[in-house]
């Protein structure tokens, strides 16, 4: 155990060397980096949001809403289906996870079960998008099959993650991460954002735009509207102070947002009010056209998110396929939606379920507090370890001190991200790892009162000393890897830098340690071992 | 040369004498503990319980009465201010707000607000808002690493040694982690992620504890075919007490400036971890070493012969 040949040396050296090297990226700033030779390494550490400043957002997709919209149009072709079959029914309706149907001749289930086969997709796996059930009495039930049901969530989620990124893109915030978190949540994080307000009320609308005829049969203040038809809501116009007014809207969709190429904030020329001027693409500019062209004098509703943003009356045709937008805006809610129609609507509703920000003060003085703790930790420590072993102490002390760079330079290469947590782990670290020298150390001691030479006593001390030192990092890592599993943002960190710490330790306080004891064994040839 | 040791050398404190006390004393504290647990309680923080908290920095030193004044007269429940670090800082903590997951942010907002209107030049340092859905999540989940974490224990001592001694070395951990749940309780410290971290960190470090007297435990059973087990273990305790002494007050070391330096967030978790240390080293000598006199008194003896042959006589003999 005591041997080391001449190539293991070389690589031991070899080891710290680079540890050292790849520490040294961390001291310097991104512009001196660059500067440098391409062999020079490169990657830092990631700070955690809670260490550089920054927010983190975790959103939930409104999965009702998701299967809501799924129910609503498949009752729609339903209808269509079985209109289309002459079949007659009663009591169309979609309602928790189903679409149910009464057939007024309950002889035509096989007719109605043909014309409604089609009517659902097929899953990822070439499954059947609805479970059909037909009843005796006539009543046919599609139901969502969870594997459907767990697709269309995912196919939402991915949807609205790009469309987030897009929304935040807009908002020129640095390298936003952004990322699917379980089933319905999507993990979003800002560094450097410490007020994350315009964001979240940019996440927080899902911007779905219509432009829809208003209905002129309908009594909007009775709250009476004819089939096809709904009542929506405006927005109070500001210096009437009244109640805000309220529109009979068309359900029919004539032009939809999703053909909207450009939309940019701007102010109208005669009235100095902000407005927001858009683009259409070919087809909606041509579908706009038509509407605009057939219905010239009557009004028409630009619908935000089921509420009216502006119901003006169609003075000519609008052929060019731009327009404008006025809704009592002001620079900022222009500007606002401006980008939600540009980054586009998101299929569902997310919401902020859990926030956590912090300003880049907090993280700074976070980081001077961890880094000084770790400093006056590790002085504490090696001082110990010298008054309690002298010159084996001493040794603990440097393998300590290359753990320390060992372990951000693994930081640095795995690209895993440093937390306060992860400091504290650091340190903890630093205590664990001259654990095992203290028991190498004390059992070299007791070899040594039983009267064994120098290189027996050394030789049984790291022997026997081994299990028990790879016992107590083994239980360790074991914890640390569950925390690492179940817990969740900076706490995952703290589990980081512990497991890689140890991991380490074994080679630093066990390898390293014996290296240097060793050569000094070999160098003084003591009679009796200093400890 | 001559070091300074923290125990002489030769040591024959007879601590299995005190085994009955050890073990007393640790039942009433893990009893007290749990009955604190439930009564008055944990005070959870937001991670576990949903709700706000607001970390905010005031121009000149903060005015309690008036923060208190105004945050309560907003309908939000209980709101609790502590100050940590300078006068000027202070952290705002409001209860769990009724709705749903957003009900949350709009609190939140209507704080920062009310911060913004009321005591301009406030500046909001950072913000948690963490809604019913998260909290309940975060809080099965830490719950869980627990139990997982006291299961892979049991199954890895058991493994290493025999069922004795895994079952001794979880028995006390048990007691251990009681006792940091009641250390919470009086303190009223927030039991929060980091306080689930604290927790398997301080069982970690106690199972390292427990595994330096059983391995040697273990490998005088072999040495001393006739000693007796009570003989036995106190033998071992003396002979490894400089071991588990030194690694916990190194440890002890490094985790003192985290509580002097570490800020409002480290701080607990550091005074928790000293706690635990302490906890964890006095138990591994009177808590863990009884347990395993108790239950191996007659069967660890039996077993020797299916393990190898003393493998080193002791040069000097018995008792060093």
């Amino acid at each position: 155990m005591l041997y080391f040949s001449k190539w293991k040396i070389w690589g031991i050296i070899a080891v710290c060397v680079a540890a050292i090297l790849f520490t040294i990226p961390n001291f310097l700033s991104k512009a001196t980096l660059s500067g440098l030779p391409g062999w020079v390494p490169q990657r830092q550490i990631n700070l955690g949001l809670d260490l550089r400043g920054g927010s983190y957002l975790l959103l939930e997709i409104d999965t009702a809403a998701v299967i809501r919209d799924r129910l609503d149009t498949a009752t729609d072709a339903a209808r269509t289906a079985l209109r289309t079959a002459n079949i007659g029914y009663t009591e169309l309706a979609g309602a928790d996870r189903s679409v149910t149907v009464h057939l007024r001749d309950a002889g035509q289930a096989d007719a109605a079960l043909t014309a409604l086969g089609d009517i659902g997709s097929r899953t990822a796996a070439g499954q059947p998008e609805f479970k059909v059930d037909s009843a005796a009495d006539g009543k046919i039930t599609l139901t969502l099959t969870d594997a459907s049901l767990t697709d269309r969530i995912g196919k939402a989620v991915e949807q609205s993650i790009e469309i987030v990124r897009r929304r935040i893109d807009e908002t020129g915030v640095n390298e936003p991460q952004i990322a699917r978190q379980g089933a319905d949540r999507i993990l979003v994080q800002l560094p450097g954002v410490q007020d994350p307000d315009r964001i979240k009320r940019l996440l927080g609308q899902t911007a779905k735009m219509t432009f829809r005829l208003l209905d002129p049969n309908g009594d909007a203040v009775g709250g009476k509207a004819p089939p096809g038809s709904e009542i929506l809501q405006g927005y109070a116009r500001a210096g009437t102070n009244g109640a805000a007014p309220r529109y009979v809207v068309r359900r029919k969709v004539e032009v939809d947002g999703a053909d909207l190429t450009d939309a940019r904030a701007a102010t109208n020329s005669q009235s100095a009010e902000w407005v927001v001027s858009f683009e259409f693409n070919s087809s909606g500019a041509r579908r706009f056209a038509q509407v605009t062209q057939q219905n010239v004098g009557r009004p028409f509703a630009i619908v935000l998110d089921d509420k009216v943003l502006s119901a003006p009356v169609i003075r000519e045709p609008i052929t060019g396929g731009r327009g404008q937008i006025s809704g009592n805006f002001t620079a900022q809610s222009a500007n606002d939606l401006a980008v939600l129609l540009r980054a586009g609507a998101l299929p569902a509703p997310l919401q902020v379920i859990e926030e956590r920000s912090v300003g880049p003060d907090l993280g700074a003085d976070s980081i001077r507090a961890g880094i000084l703790s770790c400093l006056v930790g590790l002085v504490l420590v090696a001082t110990y370890m010298i008054i309690g072993y002298g010159i084996f102490g001493l040794f603990a002390d440097l393998a300590v001190i290359v753990n320390l760079f060992m372990t951000l330079a693994a930081l640095s290469l795995l690209q895993a991200t440093l937390t306060l947590p992860g400091i504290a782990g650091i340190l903890l670290m630093l205590g664990m790892s001259v654990d095992a020298n203290i028991l190498i150390n004390e059992r070299i001691r007791e070899e040594t009162r039983r009267g064994r030479t120098p290189f027996a006593a050394m030789e049984a001390g790291f022997k026997r000393a081994f299990s028990t030192i790879l016992d107590s990092n083994l239980t360790t890592l074991i914890k640390m890897i569950i925390l690492f599993l179940l817990g969740s943002g900076t706490v995952k960190g703290f589990a980081v830098t512990i497991s890689l710490g140890i991991i380490i330790s074994l080679f630093t306080a066990t390898v390293l340690v014996r290296l240097m004891m060793v050569t000094w064994l070999r160098r003084r040839r003591p009679a009796m071992l200093p400890v | 040369m001559y070091y300074v040791r923290l125990v002489p050398d030769d040591t024959h404190i007879p601590f299995m004498r005190g085994r009955y006390a050890g073990l007393i004393t640790s039942a009433v504290l893990s009893i007290a503990s749990i009955i604190l647990f439930f009564y008055p309680g944990l005070n959870y923080g937001t991670d576990f319980r949903g709700g706000i908290a607001i970390e905010i920095r005031t121009p000149g030193p903060a005015d309690f009465p008036a923060l208190r004044g105004d945050l309560g007269q907003l309908n939000m429940g209980q709101v609790q201010l502590q100050q940590f670090g300078s006068t000027r800082d202070v952290l705002i903590r409001v209860e769990r707000q009724a709705g749903d997951d957003t009900a949350q942010q709009k609190a939140a907002d209507v704080v920062k607000q009310n911060l913004a209107e009321k005591f301009p030049g406030t500046e909001v340092r950072g913000v948690e808002a963490v809604g019913a859905s998260v909290s309940d999540e975060l809080f099965r989940n830490g719950m869980t690493a627990l139990g997982l974490a006291i299961l892979a224990m049991l199954a890895y001592i058991s493994f290493r040694f025999e069922w004795q001694f895994g079952l001794g070395a979880v028995i006390t951990l048990v007691l251990d982690v009681t006792k940091t749940v009641g250390f919470f309780a009086v303190t009223g410290m927030q039991f929060n992620l980091t306080a689930v971290a604290a927790i398997l960190t301080i069982m970690g470090y106690s199972i390292n504890d427990k595994v330096v007297v059983y391995d040697r435990v273990r490998e005088n059973l072999r040495v001393y075919k006739k000693m007796a087990l009570r003989e036995l273990i106190d033998l071992s305790i003396n002979e490894t007490l400089n071991r588990t002494l030194g690694t916990s007050l190194a440890t002890f070391l490094a985790t003192i400036p985290l509580a002097i330096f570490g800020g409002e967030a480290l701080q607990e978790f550091a005074l928790v971890m000293l706690f635990g240390i302490v906890i964890g080293t006095s138990s591994s000598i009177f808590i863990a070493a009884p347990i395993l006199l108790f239950l191996g008194e007659h069967k660890l003896r039996r077993g020797q012969t299916r393990e190898a042959p003393a493998p080193v006589a002791p040069a000097a003999g018995k008792g060093t």
